[in-house]
């Protein structure tokens, strides 16, 4: 059967079970949007290429299915390029569609022409240009394949106007043939055993679980494990909802602006088994003095991961799936064999004390001003349980990810890696579009918000309704933040103001409803009537106090030990005393 | 800092060698030397690279290398296990007397005279890298007009090929259970 390369585009869509795709037409991807209308793929309009990206993303994160983004040639392409940046950083899995000039001008500087393969080779996982209508349907399948398997990530796939337009026999390829790419996803049993052995020795053990975790589907496991093995978890930024916050073993987020029991658990811990994490910066502070005591158990789908910041005692290379289950089976023999699990009371016991001692911790006057915090404590409190939460980056961020109890995988949505500014409204639009039958929360800032608040149009002409909550102090507050602790109060180009532009009204122009809280009394019944809207999206404005800092907090290249818990004295509350280890 | 060399069989396709030399550059490592051919595979292309690393970092960059999805294997060589190569072509004053001597010197590197003028010697030479750096250190004393050095070529001594060793050797060390391929 005859095809043009466009309709071998949709067919190879279909033929990856394809059903939504985030783009914007332009001159040298035309071709494509023909074959579209008679295709079962919905396109979603966005309004900018980085929002069709991150739209793909929040897609990606929401579901686990491959995302899809489509733009043209040239500005098309460089406005996906953020977004494939913070796919690549995050393992999300994206297929970025470009369209190109015309084969025979290619490198001739055309209209609208960049290398965009050139441009993204080091932020995709993989990239192709496309040289014959033949070769769509084979690439397609390729990128598919390369974008959600073993470590995922983006993948672009680069296709000239004219290879679009040209004719050629439609065949879909059975498999694919990538020699040089064969992810390793079976655990050694052997190291595993050592694993097991090592967790036993262990008296103050942590899981440092990473987003390796979610990407596994490996949350059942992991539960078991925890559970079974009486071991303590952390869950950093990429990996919240991999296991339940209210679990009793559960310490919560570690890193920089992480719980300080977990932090703490963390560098005081004699073993960490680090599933699907990376030993990010963030999370170890200065490397030197991470967790100074702890064995590593380090297991990861991706070899150059292992040794990279921090070398292991045992390397597990494989899907953390595959491992956690494993390592779960042979822990349970061994404990077995040793009549049980090991006595840990001790490590147990300090780990609840620090909890009750070092709670995340804020005050909210009844009379104001309006904390951050407690507008998110209570848009928690009233929302159900069935709620997929986004965040931008920034200090909103950062209380989202503390406050918010998440319960299940795939319900918290941010950018960890990269730190896009941005990410939120069209990630959540992503994840709204993916998952239907979930409420979707954005909760951005008012820095954040102004980079991307053009997809709320796209939400309202797509129907695709989530809540935006803008955390609005007035500021790039996190970059205020850095100044008032590191830069003698020096404010530097940090001031936005809190009503240019007026939220509420720009909500409504965009056909969403606006909504405006600024004492502590207006909070529940704004959420309230925010919550009670499913039928267009809703902007909260949250006026909140622009001097409130993000705590606790390990200055950057500060150790872990030196973490600040609060705004008192702004010192290190870590007594070595008290601390069990010598 | 020691030089290392790294042989990488990749599949011969559009960017391939902006994708291996992209790893490098990225965290600022200079490539000493970069030579590519195709091989007895139809397809598949090999590249040898001589890279100025420590040892860490340079563990980093061939995980990375194996990462790429048109990379099949990578070989980094132990040094006195691999038979290196280089091919060199020099262009050498040697005009009156100076002709017969540089002519002496080319014998005993059993270098080739492939060119001759009336003040030129075009010698073309083959080594290890070492030889020829001494050949030229030599010949510098007549007066090197131009050089052209194809870069370090290398293969492993002993019965096995590329395809056959060693990164199924690293995969079981870090602890896979069994090795697939590349690729992450």
């Amino acid at each position: 059967m005859k095809v043009t390369g466009a309709q071998a585009l949709f067919r190879s869509l279909e033929g990856e079970g394809v059903d939504l795709v985030f783009g914007i037409p332009g001159g040298a991807i035309l071709p494509a949007y023909d074959p579209l209308l008679d295709s079962s793929v919905r396109h979603v309009l966005c309004r900018h290429e980085q929002g069709a990206g991150h739209a793909a993303e929040g897609y990606a994160w929401a579901t686990g299915k491959v995302g899809v983004a489509i733009a043209t040639s040239g500005p098309g392409g460089c406005n996906l390029v953020t977004s494939l940046a913070d796919a690549k950083m995050d393992s999300v899995p994206v297929v970025a569609i470009t369209g190109q000039v015309p084969s025979p001008v290619v490198g001739n500087d055309a209209f609208q022409e960049a290398d965009i393969t050139g441009i993204t080779m080091p932020i995709t996982k993989h990239n192709f240009l496309v040289k014959e209508a033949g070769d769509v349907a084979t690439t397609i399948r390729e990128a598919f394949h390369i974008a959600s398997t073993g470590r995922p990530g983006p993948v672009l796939v680069d296709i000239p106007k004219d290879v679009l337009l040209q004719e050629t026999t439609w065949s879909w390829p059975d498999s694919v043939d990538l020699p040089g790419y064969k992810p390793t996803t079976k655990g050694n049993l052997r190291q595993v055993r050592s694993a097991a052995r090592m967790i036993m020795e262990s008296k103050r053990p942590v899981l440092y679980v990473g987003g390796g975790v979610i990407k596994a589907g490996a949350s059942k496991e992991l539960f078991k494990l925890a559970t079974d093995g009486e071991l303590p978890v952390t869950t950093t930024l990429m990996a919240r909802g991999a296991f339940p916050d209210a679990h009793e073993l559960a310490l919560g987020m570690p890193g920089m602006h992480g719980g300080y029991t977990a932090v703490t658990a963390m560098q005081k811990a004699d073993l960490l088994v680090a599933l699907g994490a990376r030993f990010d910066d963030r999370v170890t502070g200065q490397l030197a003095t991470f967790a100074p005591n702890a064995k590593i158990v380090h297991v990861d789908i991706d070899p150059a991961e292992i040794g990279k910041n921090r070398s292991a005692d045992i390397p597990i290379v494989g899907d953390c799936r595959d491992v956690i289950a494993k390592l779960h089976a042979e822990l349970r023999r061994q404990q077995e064999e040793a009549g049980g699990v090991p006595d840990r009371a001790e490590w147990l016991a300090q780990l609840r004390d620090w909890q009750d001692r070092y709670p995340y911790a804020y005050d909210q006057p009844a009379d104001g001003p309006l904390k951050p915090q407690y507008c998110i404590e209570r848009l928690r409190d009233l929302t159900g349980d069935d709620a997929i939460v986004v965040a931008g980056v920034g200090q909103h961020q950062m209380w989202a990810s503390q406050f918010w109890r998440f319960r299940e995988p795939r319900t918290w949505v941010n950018s960890g890696g990269l730190g896009t500014m941005g990410f939120a409204v069209p990630a959540a639009l992503g994840a709204k579009a993916g998952r239907p039958d979930r409420r979707v929360i954005a909760i951005d800032g008012d820095g954040c918000f102004q980079m991307t608040c053009q997809e709320l149009a796209t939400s309202t002409a797509e129907g695709i309704p989530f809540i935006t909550a803008i955390i609005n102090n007035a500021y790039l507050g996190m970059v205020r933040q850095w100044q008032e602790l590191f830069y003698e109060e020096r404010y530097s180009q940090v001031y936005l103001s809190y009503d240019v532009p007026d939220y509420v009204k720009l909500a409504e122009a965009y056909g969403c409803v606006g909504l405006r809280a600024e004492h502590p009394d207006e909070v529940d019944a704004v959420v309230e009537k925010a919550l009670s809207i499913t039928d267009r999206s809703v902007v909260i404005d949250f006026r909140v106090d622009s001097g409130e800092m993000c705590f606790p907090m390990v200055p950057a290249g500060s150790s872990n030990d030196d973490i600040i818990v609060g705004p008192e004295g702004l010192r290190p509350v870590n007594d070595p005393a008290e601390a069990p280890v010598a | 800092m020691n030089l290392h060399t790294i042989s990488v069989l990749v599949e011969d396709k559009p960017g391939v060698l902006t994708r291996v030399a992209g790893l490098f550059s990225a965290r600022g490592f200079n490539i000493d030397s970069l030579a590519v051919g195709p091989t007895s595979d139809d397809g598949l292309s090999r590249m040898t690279i001589v890279v100025q690393v420590d040892k860490k970092p340079l563990e980093q960059v061939t995980k990375q290398l194996n990462k790429l999805v048109n990379v099949i294997k990578i070989l980094e060589h132990d040094p006195g296990a691999a038979v290196e190569r280089e091919l060199m072509l020099v262009k050498v004053r040697a005009g009156g007397e100076d002709r017969q001597r540089v002519m002496e010197i080319a014998t005993v590197f059993r270098a080739n005279v492939v060119d001759v003028t009336h003040g030129i010697l075009t010698l073309e030479a083959t080594g290890k890298p070492d030889k020829l750096e001494a050949l030229l250190e030599l010949l510098g004393d007549f007066g090197v007009v131009e050089l052209s050095r194809t870069g370090r070529i290398a293969l492993a001594r002993g019965d096995r090929g590329i395809r056959e060793r060693t990164k199924k050797a690293r995969a079981m060390a870090a602890g896979a259970e069994e090795y697939t391929g590349g690729g992450v």
